[in-house]
């Protein structure tokens, strides 16, 4: 199981895969709107989306939970 | 045939000259580059649009009748946009990787270099010494900070220095990567940097007011621009004003950038532009500007000699005050070296305090020469 934490102040853009999908390593999850910029979020390993902890227009702090893989 | 005659005299083919064209063509390049390259679109597809249009013979920039003379003249002139896109940024800017890590500050004020550099260049090519400061300005690549300064000393050069900064804001892009590959190795860029620590929602608060009042003492010819930027990060961080904050950073920063932008550019009429004056300011800014990238650079990898926890050294070039185009480029730059490192929020350190830095500068300048 691994937690992907967001890499940075920003707010949730877009979210890019669905629970139960199976993602590769470094696989775009989400995208971060922060200074008017959009940043991907990448799986930090192989696994299947097992919950989205956030939706589209939050507010996230550096660290926080974004998703949980399994 | 009169009809045709008169027809034809009511075009304004007959008062073109060579200076419209070589415009156009600079007017072409710059939409080349927003549509093609995606270089800073928001600002410079505004800006040359105004130069397409100031550059066809009518009355549009005509003092007291054209449209785009109204936007500049009570926009730009009154100095009133520029302090709006401040309220913006500040509704923007997130201070926390600052209060975490207030000594990314010094590389915001390292950066300012390039200020004084320019500014002595500028009188020794034998500017007067309120028009070199202005010049000088061009250096922190503020573009709002330039505008306000120049409104007060050297009225004479608005036009050309606010082109010239608003120029190479949107040049950040260009100008700042060859620098930033040359003066870091590839281990340095990817070098991940953390916060600190959590910083308080009370910090967040307090930091706006606190730094709005300690400037203002000290600058007093800041108040404008800094009282913005810190009333624009307060709606921000007061949990309260949601839709302040938002209508700050969103509608009202996107409404100030369209007649900012579009009457930058129609400040570039041939006659005016094409001068030897223009190519000196140009040429001084884009020197001030790659040295004040330098500076930040080489000042981060100095402060890395004392550091244990290291700062990646492209942050430094965050410290020229082009907010937030030099942060991004900071990121771009560091991701294409680990597309895993999220540099933004730490250029953001010194970015934010490369605007203070230059207001500050600015504010020096004005007392000493007022």
């Amino acid at each position: 199981m691994a937690v992907v934490e967001s890499p940075m102040a920003g707010k949730v853009f877009e979210i890019l895969v669905e629970v139960g999908q199976s993602v590769a390593e470094d696989d775009e999850l989400l995208i971060l709107e922060a200074m008017k910029m959009e940043n991907p979020v990448y799986a930090p390993e192989d696994g299947v989306v097992k919950e989205i902890k956030v939706e589209v227009g939050k507010n996230v702090d550096e660290g926080d939970v974004l998703m949980v893989l399994e | 045939m009169d009809i045709v005659l008169n027809m034809w005299s009511s075009m304004s083919f007959s008062s073109l000259y060579w200076g419209h064209c070589v415009m156009w063509a600079i007017a072409f390049l710059l939409i080349y580059l927003a549509i093609k390259k995606g270089y800073e679109p928001l600002l410079l597809l505004p800006i040359a649009f105004g130069i397409l249009l100031v550059n066809l013979p009518s009355d549009i920039m005509k003092p007291g009748e054209g449209l785009l003379w109204y936007f500049y003249h009570y926009g730009e002139e009154w100095a009133i946009i520029p302090p709006l896109i401040f309220l913006g940024i500040g509704a923007m800017t997130d201070f926390g990787p600052v209060i975490a890590n207030p000594k990314t500050l010094l590389l915001g004020a390292g950066a300012q270099g390039g200020v004084y550099l320019a500014f002595l260049a500028a009188l020794l090519l034998g500017f007067d010494v309120c028009q070199a400061a202005v010049i000088g300005i061009i250096g922190g690549a503020d573009g709002p900070t330039t505008i306000f300064l120049s409104s007060k000393l050297a009225p004479e050069l608005m036009g050309v220095c606010a082109v010239a900064a608003y120029s190479y804001m949107a040049l950040v892009p260009i100008i700042q990567p060859p620098i930033m590959r040359l003066l870091t190795t590839e281990d340095e860029r990817k070098i991940r940097m953390k916060s600190l620590r959590k910083v308080s929602k009370t910090e967040k608060i307090f930091f706006p007011i606190i730094t709005a009042i300690v400037i203002i003492l000290i600058v007093p010819d800041a108040a404008a621009l800094m009282g913005m930027f810190c009333f624009g990060n307060l709606l921000r961080e007061s949990g309260v004003t949601e839709r302040l904050s938002n209508a700050a950073q969103n509608e009202l920063m996107n409404i100030a950038t369209i007649f900012l932008g579009i009457s930058v550019g129609a400040t570039m009429p041939a006659e005016v532009f094409l001068t030897p004056k223009v190519i000196y300011i140009f040429i001084l800014g884009v020197l001030a500007f790659g040295f004040a990238t330098a500076c930040g650079l080489l000042l981060a990898k100095f402060m890395n000699l004392f550091l244990k926890e290291k700062i990646n050294p492209l942050i430094g070039a965050a410290g020229v005050s082009a907010v937030p185009m030099a942060a991004r480029v900071v990121h771009k730059v560091g991701s294409e070296a680990d597309r895993k490192n999220y540099l933004l929020m730490h250029a953001m350190g010194p970015n934010v305090a490369g605007v203070i830095g230059t207001a500050v500068a600015a504010g020096m300048f004005l007392s000493v020469l007022k």
